[in-house]
C-alpha cells in the first residue's frame, strides 16, 4: 500500500472518529459518556417518544425542513434557468445576491433577519425560521438545478415546440420530467441543511424550537447526554439514507444527461 | 446559440425576479439595516437613531471586543491553514490514484460525515477531548499517564481541531475539482524533459492547483471566522470568538448597535482578507495566461 493511500485511509478515519462513538454511547449503558462502556442497552431509544418537548420539536423541524425544500427548491428552479438562458443586464449581479449566502458567515445573516423582523415588529415564529433556511439554501438548490439544467438537451424542449406544444406544456411534459432526478436531490439536500442547521433557527425561533434548538438546551444537562446520543444516531441514520438517495438521483440526472437513448 | 433574442430575454428576467425578489427582500435589506444600526445607540430599553460612530469607537478601543476579534482571525487561519494541508494530500489522492470509476465512491465517503447534525458532531468532540473523555480515559487505561490532560479542552486548540473536522470536506472538493482540470499531459512533458517528481509537483501540479486551494481556504476561513457553536461547546473562557459577543449584544445585553457594529467588522475583515486573497491569485497566475 502505497504511502498516500494509507494517509487517505486514515484521514477517512479522522473523519469518522466522532461520529462512530455516537452509536456506541446510545446503547451504552451508563449516564456518563466516557470509557469503560458498562453494558448494552435500550433504554435511551425508548426514553425518546416519552419525551413531549423533543417529539415536538421533531415535529417542528420537519414541518420547517419541508416547506424550506419546496421553496427553495421552486426559487432555486426559476433562478437555475434565468441563469442558463440568454444574458440580460442585472443577471449576473442578481445571481451573485442568490449566492451570496455561500460566502457570508451564518451569524450574519440570523442577525441581519432578527433585527428586521424586530424593527417592524414582527413575531418569532416557525415560519420566520423557513425564511432563513430557505434564504441559505437557495444557493444549493440553484447550483444542482443549474448544473441539471445545462446537462438538458436544448434540442428536446424544440422538438416539443416544433411539434406543436405551448410553452408550458413543454416545461411540464418534457422539461420537467427530464429534471426531476435533479429535482429530487435538491429538495433533498435542501431538507437536510434544514433539517440540521442551528445558528439561524436558534436567533429566529420563536416559542417552537425545532431539533436542534431543543438538542442545544438539552447539552446543558449531563444526565440527558445518552438520549441525546440515541437521538443522534437516529439522526445520523435519517441523513445518511437522505443524502444516499440524493447521491443516486443526481447520478440519474447525469446518466440521463450523457446517455438519453440508453433507456431514460 | 444563446443568442439574445428579445423573447428569451424578458423570459429571463421574469424568472430571476421571484428568487432576486427574494434575496433582495431577505439579504441586501437586512444586510442594510445592519449597517444603519450600527450607526445607531441603544439608550436603555429605546434606540437612539442620531447617527454616530460611538459603537465602531468601541469596538475597536474595548480590549475584549479587540481581543475577541484578533483571537477569531487567528483561530480561522490557524484551521483554514491546518485545513488545506491536511486535505491537500486526499484530494491528491483521489484525483491521480484512485480509479475513475471509484472516485465518485471516495467522495461520497468524504462527504458522508458533513451531512450529519454540526451540533451532534462538535459536541462529540467534547466527548472525545474532555476531562473524562476518550483520549483521556484511552491514555490512562494505557498508563501513558497519571492524570487526565486537561490543555485538551477548552482552549483555542480544540477549537482549532474541532472545526478543522468539521471543515474538511469543504477544503478537499475544490482541491480536488482544480486537480480534475489539470491537463495531465503537461505532467508528462515536465517529466519527459527530465525534472523529478518532486520538482514536477513543485513547478507544474502545485501552481496549477493554486486556484483550487485558494478556494478552499476561503470556503473554509469565512464561515469558521463566524463560527458561534464550537467555541461555545469546546472552547471555554478563552477559546470564545466574536460571534459569541455578538450573540451576547443582541440577545443578552440588548446592545443591539453595538452587535450590529460588531458584525459589519466582521464582515468587513471577511470581505477584505477575499478580496486580498482573489487579488494575489489573479497576480500568481496572470503572466502564464
Amino acid at each position: 500500500m502505497s504511502g498516500l493511500r494509507l494517509y487517505a485511509l486514515v484521514y477517512l478515519a479522522f473523519l469518522y472518529a466522532p461520529i462512530a462513538l455516537l452509536p456506541i454511547f446510545a446503547f451504552n449503558d451508563g449516564t456518563v459518556i466516557a470509557f469503560p462502556l458498562d453494558g448494552f442497552t435500550l433504554r435511551w431509544f425508548r426514553e425518546l417518544p416519552q419525551t413531549p418537548a423533543l417529539v415536538a420539536s421533531v415535529r417542528t423541524s420537519l414541518w420547517i425542513a419541508g416547506s424550506t425544500a419546496l421553496l427553495s427548491t421552486v426559487l432555486g428552479l426559476c433562478a437555475a434557468r434565468a441563469g442558463t438562458m440568454a444574458r440580460f443586464g442585472g443577471r449576473d449581479a442578481m445571481m451573485g445576491l442568490i449566492m451570496l449566502p455561500l460566502v457570508l458567515p451564518e451569524i450574519i445573516v440570523a442577525v441581519a433577519l432578527l433585527v428586521v423582523l424586530l424593527a417592524l415588529g414582527l413575531p418569532l415564529t416557525g415560519w420566520t425560521v423557513i425564511a432563513g433556511h430557505t434564504l441559505i439554501c437557495l444557493p444549493f438548490s440553484t447550483a444542482i438545478l443549474g448544473s441539471a439544467f445545462r446537462a438538458l438537451d436544448p434540442a428536446l424542449e424544440e422538438a416539443g415546440i416544433d411539434l406543436g406544444l405551448g410553452r408550458a406544456a413543454v416545461f411540464l411534459r418534457v422539461t420537467l420530467p427530464l429534471l426531476m432526478p435533479g429535482i429530487i436531490a435538491s429538495l433533498l439536500i435542501t431538507f437536510t441543511i434544514s433539517l440540521d442547521e442551528f445558528i439561524i433557527a436558534f436567533f429566529l425561533t420563536g416559542t417552537e424550537p425545532t431539533l436542534p434548538v431543543y438538542l442545544w438546551g438539552q447539552l446543558r444537562f449531563p444526565q440527558k447526554i445518552p438520549v441525546v446520543m440515541a437521538l443522534g444516531t437516529i439522526l445520523l441514520v435519517i441523513s445518511v439514507v437522505l443524502i444516499t438517495l440524493a447521491e443516486i438521483a443526481r447520478r440519474r440526472a447525469a446518466a440521463r444527461a450523457t446517455g438519453i437513448d440508453s433507456g431514460a | 446559440m444563446a443568442q439574445a433574442d428579445p423573447g428569451s430575454v424578458r423570459r429571463g428576467r421574469a424568472l430571476i425576479a421571484a428568487p432576486a425578489l427574494y434575496a433582495l427582500l431577505l439579504l441586501a435589506g437586512p444586510l442594510g439595516t445592519i449597517v444603519l444600526f450600527s450607526f445607531w445607540s441603544q439608550d436603555f430599553l429605546a434606540l437612539d437613531r442620531s447617527p454616530t460612530l460611538g459603537n465602531y469607537a468601541e469596538a475597536l478601543r474595548e480590549p475584549l471586543y479587540r481581543e475577541l476579534m484578533l483571537r477569531s482571525l487567528a483561530i480561522a487561519m490557524a484551521v483554514t491553514v491546518t485545513t488545506v494541508l491536511l486535505a491537500f494530500p486526499v484530494a491528491y489522492f483521489v484525483s491521480f490514484k484512485v480509479a475513475p470509476a471509484r472516485k465518485a465512491l471516495w467522495l461520497f465517503l468524504i462527504t458522508i460525515p458533513f451531512w450529519t447534525s454540526y451540533l451532534v458532531r462538535v459536541f462529540l468532540w467534547k466527548v472525545i477531548l474532555g476531562f473524562n473523555g476518550v483520549v483521556n480515559a484511552s491514555l490512562l487505561g494505557a498508563g501513558i499517564i497519571d492524570a487526565p490532560l486537561t490543555f485538551i479542552l477548552y482552549n483555542p486548540v480544540s477549537v482549532v481541531i474541532t472545526l478543522t473536522h468539521a471543515f474538511a470536506p469543504f477544503a478537499i472538493l475544490p482541491i480536488y475539482v482544480a486537480l480534475e482540470r489539470i491537463d495531465h499531459s503537461l505532467i508528462e512533458a515536465s517529466r519527459d524533459l527530465g525534472e523529478s517528481r518532486a520538482s514536477t509537483f513543485r513547478r507544474v501540479t502545485l501552481p496549477l492547483a493554486l486556484p483550487g486551494v485558494m478556494a478552499a481556504a476561503l470556503i473554509v476561513f469565512i464561515p469558521v471566522i463566524g463560527d458561534y457553536v464550537t467555541p461555545r461547546l469546546v472552547g471555554g473562557p478563552s477559546g470564545l470568538m466574536i460571534a459569541n459577543m455578538i450573540q451576547t449584544q443582541f440577545l443578552k445585553l440588548n446592545n443591539a448597535p453595538l452587535g450590529a457594529a460588531l458584525a459589519v467588522l466582521a464582515m468587513l475583515i471577511v470581505t477584505a482578507i477575499a478580496l486580498v486573497a482573489g487579488l494575489a491569485l489573479r497576480r500568481f497566475s496572470g503572466p502564464r495566461g
